[in-house]
């Protein structure tokens, strides 16, 4: 479809052609024409955040959870800086977003005018790639090519700067199939050779271990499907990082639970332990590696990722795949088929053997009471109380956040959105409304912390604005609990400013939003209120008032090996067990 | 800011010492604002040394650009510098010119001279053996223009050094690889 149009409406019809429904942002002075535009058709639905950093990861949950890509609109200046730190979360976890962002007149760049940033300047290390648009006639390609550039290769959040000047100049609009990018073509096949030596390895493997990330996600339904044909065709066991939950089913026998810091017994034992490590779709994170040099000190690593710059990068591979997941697993699962040589079983047996007497250590138990709500048991209600519905799990960041990865299973992906790179306390909220505005139907609850949600409270009136039905699970122990316990466990418990010190009634707080506020003190009545939440068809702030001093266990003290874990009921000097070297980790 | 062993993470690794290898790269970017920023801002972000760096357009109908990096690191972070140079969407290709046989690297300098009677004379001298021309000259002062190796280059500055040395500008490395073949 070529026509001439202004470069407002060219924004407009680009999405539209790109097949977005919906758009998150904040109106400004420099986006007002695109403002119009919106105004002026009924197509595309805009979401009004409260901050443009609800508005990024309003757009992170809404493309996590639905595989589409999510779209933000925010002006000049303040609202592209306000947007910065949802971009480095979508950076960090391989997000495909696309965020448009005004611009003061080309004539006045560079001149300090009011609500003047250097966008694209700002955002160069926040990006996968950025555009500053100086010719409408440019536009169209810019905004088709900034859909391709966010989808394909690793995933990851794009910025389009337009200088208010180009949203208002009249230009030819091309569609989104005369576009080709010059140069940008990620591969997506593996190297067959390569793909045969893994297998090789694999079938030869006495401890072998599947290590899967978020990569299996963001390679599509597809690749989690392939991923259980050839876990259970091999019987090899499998973890999985904080990013990939969900991709393996939880409840299935092979699966050893989360890997990492917070990891399960089992699952960094056998990392430790391993012969063949199969690393699918995950890039040996400090939280998941612990000490690199005692990191699975006796195994060869098989490293599958569509990024080159993740292989290598932290650890050695011996076999690096280059490679889509889906498309590697596909050639793994053919060769694996057709192969004469079958694993050594009894190899297999001793090795599972091993892994059920980690297993029977279990590690994530904890003591209950009945005085008071343990927050493990408070996710552990919350998971048995929903896990029949149509649910989707958001998180804030800390101690609530690893609970929850630990204590609710998930059997599928796309059903679990935290912020795993960045760490980015105060995006649950927000991600839960774009969770909602993907999936209206479906159960949305943000797991959160009563420190984190704060950081992004102002979104409950979005979501009450949307009639958005979002359940906010606060586990509040009055502390940003993650720091409390690192100062507990390295700084002689000298408690520095993580109390959260005058908080507000969060029951009070919701029905201020004109939303729905409870509270559960009583561990006897949790479910009911729990049950009485999942009613509820409005948007819910549930404070459920926890254990104020308990940690998060099993915990690889920093600077430590996988087989240096401490469990919760070890009772070992824990200032024991950091080294000097490791204080100075984060 | 070299990391003390080849790694890139900031846990504790083994301390090999590992050996640092110098490195000439060759990339291939498209010539459109930004891309030069890019590059650097991946090099300091990273925590990556640039010895020496060089840009310029080098086919105006295609908009591509040649820059040409010397960098030092372990093998390691000479991987990863080429890995997270080919991710940058602009960049069409990098080509390690080290890796493939010593390539040639050439570099120009200004060199500007202050001095009377003999040292004028022995500047001059000097400035013969080393091929290099004069481009400017007063009574009082030369300015020459020196064309080689870096090493070439640096041989010929200690040695204006007492003759009287005012300034230098050099381009940095400019490179390319023996043999018929294009990068």
């Amino acid at each position: 479809m070529n026509k001439e149009m202004t470069g407002a409406e060219m924004v407009i019809q680009a999405l539209l052609d790109q097949g977005v429904e919906h758009i998150f942002g904040y109106p400004g002075g420099a986006v007002l024409p695109i403002y119009d535009a919106l105004f002026q058709q009924d197509k595309l639905q805009h979401i009004l955040v409260r901050h443009e950093q609800g508005a990024v990861h309003a757009a992170e949950g809404y493309s996590r959870s639905s595989g589409k890509i999510g779209c933000v609109l925010v002006t000049s200046g303040p609202g592209a800086t306000n947007a910065v730190t949802g971009l480095v979360d979508a950076l960090m976890d391989s997000i495909p977003i696309v965020v448009i962002t005004g611009q003061v007149p080309t004539h006045l760049i560079g001149n300090d005018a009011f609500q003047e940033c250097d966008t694209v300047g700002i955002t160069r290390p926040c990006t996968k790639h950025n555009y500053l648009v100086k010719d409408v006639k440019d536009l169209p390609r810019i905004i088709h090519e900034a859909f391709y550039v966010a989808q394909n290769g690793r995933p990851g959040p794009v910025v389009i700067d337009i200088p208010k000047d180009i949203q208002f100049n009249k230009g030819m609009y091309v569609g989104p199939k005369n576009i080709q990018h010059k140069t940008y073509r990620p591969k997506l096949k593996g190297d067959l050779e390569k793909i045969k030596q893994a297998v090789e390895l694999m079938r030869h493997a006495k401890k072998p271990l599947f290590y899967t990330g978020g990569g299996v996600i963001n390679s599509g339904s597809e690749a989690s499907v392939l991923l259980r044909e050839l876990v259970k065709l091999s019987g090899f066991p499998i973890t999985s990082t904080l990013m990939g939950l969900g991709a393996y089913p939880a409840a299935d026998k092979q699966w050893l639970g989360m890997l990492g810091m917070h990891g399960t017994w089992e699952a960094n034992w056998a990392m430790h332990d391993c012969d063949v490590m199969i690393c699918i779709g995950a890039r040996f994170d400090d939280r998941i590696t612990g000490r690199l040099d005692a990191f699975a000190p006796h195994s060869k690593k098989i490293h599958v990722d569509i990024d080159p710059s993740s292989i290598n990068k932290n650890v050695k591979a011996d076999v690096g795949i280059i490679g889509d997941v889906a498309h590697v697993l596909e050639d793994m699962l053919r060769l694996w088929r057709t192969g004469a040589v079958t694993p050594d079983k009894k190899a297999l047996g001793d090795w599972w053997a091993q892994i059920e007497k980690w297993r029977a250590r279990k590690s994530l138990a904890f003591k209950n009471s009945k005085e008071v709500i343990k927050p493990q048991y408070a996710i552990q209600r919350l998971y048995e109380l929903t896990k029949d519905m149509d649910t989707y799990i958001t998180t804030e960041v800390g101690q609530h956040q690893m609970w929850a990865a630990q204590h609710y299973h998930f059997q599928e992906p796309r059903r679990w959105m935290t912020s795993g790179g960045l760490g980015t306390m105060g995006y649950g909220l927000p991600a839960a409304v774009g969770v909602q505005m993907a999936h209206p139907k479906s159960l949305v609850i943000d797991i959160a912390g009563e420190a984190s949600v704060q950081m992004t409270m102002q979104e409950m009136s979005t979501a009450a604005q949307y009639d958005l039905p979002i359940k906010i699970f606060i586990l509040n122990n009055e502390y940003m609990g993650m720091v409390r316990q690192w100062q507990e466990l390295l700084h002689g418990g000298r408690y520095s400013h993580s109390y959260s010190e005058a908080l507000p009634d969060f029951v009070k707080l919701a029905e201020a939003y004109r939303c729905v506020g409870m509270r559960c003190e009583k561990p006897g009545d949790l479910d009911g209120v729990i049950k009485e939440m999942i009613k509820v068809k409005k948007p819910v702030i549930f404070d459920c008032v926890v254990d104020k001093m308990e940690n998060c266990f099993p915990m690889i003290p920093s600077g430590r090996a996988h087989n240096e874990m401490l469990l919760g009921d070890a009772g070992v000097a824990i200032e024991d067990a950091i080294t000097e070297e490791g204080k100075v980790m984060v | 800011m070299s990391k003390p062993s080849g790694t890139t993470s900031h846990y504790p690794a083994q301390q090999t010492v590992e050996q640092v290898v110098h490195r000439t790269l060759s990339v291939l970017v498209d010539n459109e604002p930004g891309v030069l920023a890019r590059v650097i801002g991946l090099f300091s972000g990273r925590g990556y040394n640039i010895d020496s760096l060089t840009v310029s357009e080098t086919e105006h109908e295609k908009h591509l650009s040649r820059i040409t990096i010397a960098t030092t690191g372990t093998p390691m972070v000479i991987e990863q510098i080429k890995h997270q140079l080919e991710r940058l969407v602009p960049v069409h290709r990098v080509v390690d010119l080290t890796e493939s046989g010593k390539a040639m690297e050439r570099e120009l300098a200004l060199v500007k001279v202050r001095g009377k009677d003999n040292s004028r004379v022995e500047a001059l001298r000097l400035a013969d053996a080393f091929r290099a021309r004069v481009i400017d000259a007063t009574t009082e002062s030369f300015v020459f223009e020196l064309t080689g190796k870096p090493e070439k280059i640096d041989q010929f500055v200690v040695l204006m050094q007492p003759l009287g040395l005012v300034e230098v500008s050099r381009t940095g490395i400019c490179a390319i690889s023996r043999g018929p073949e294009g990068m």
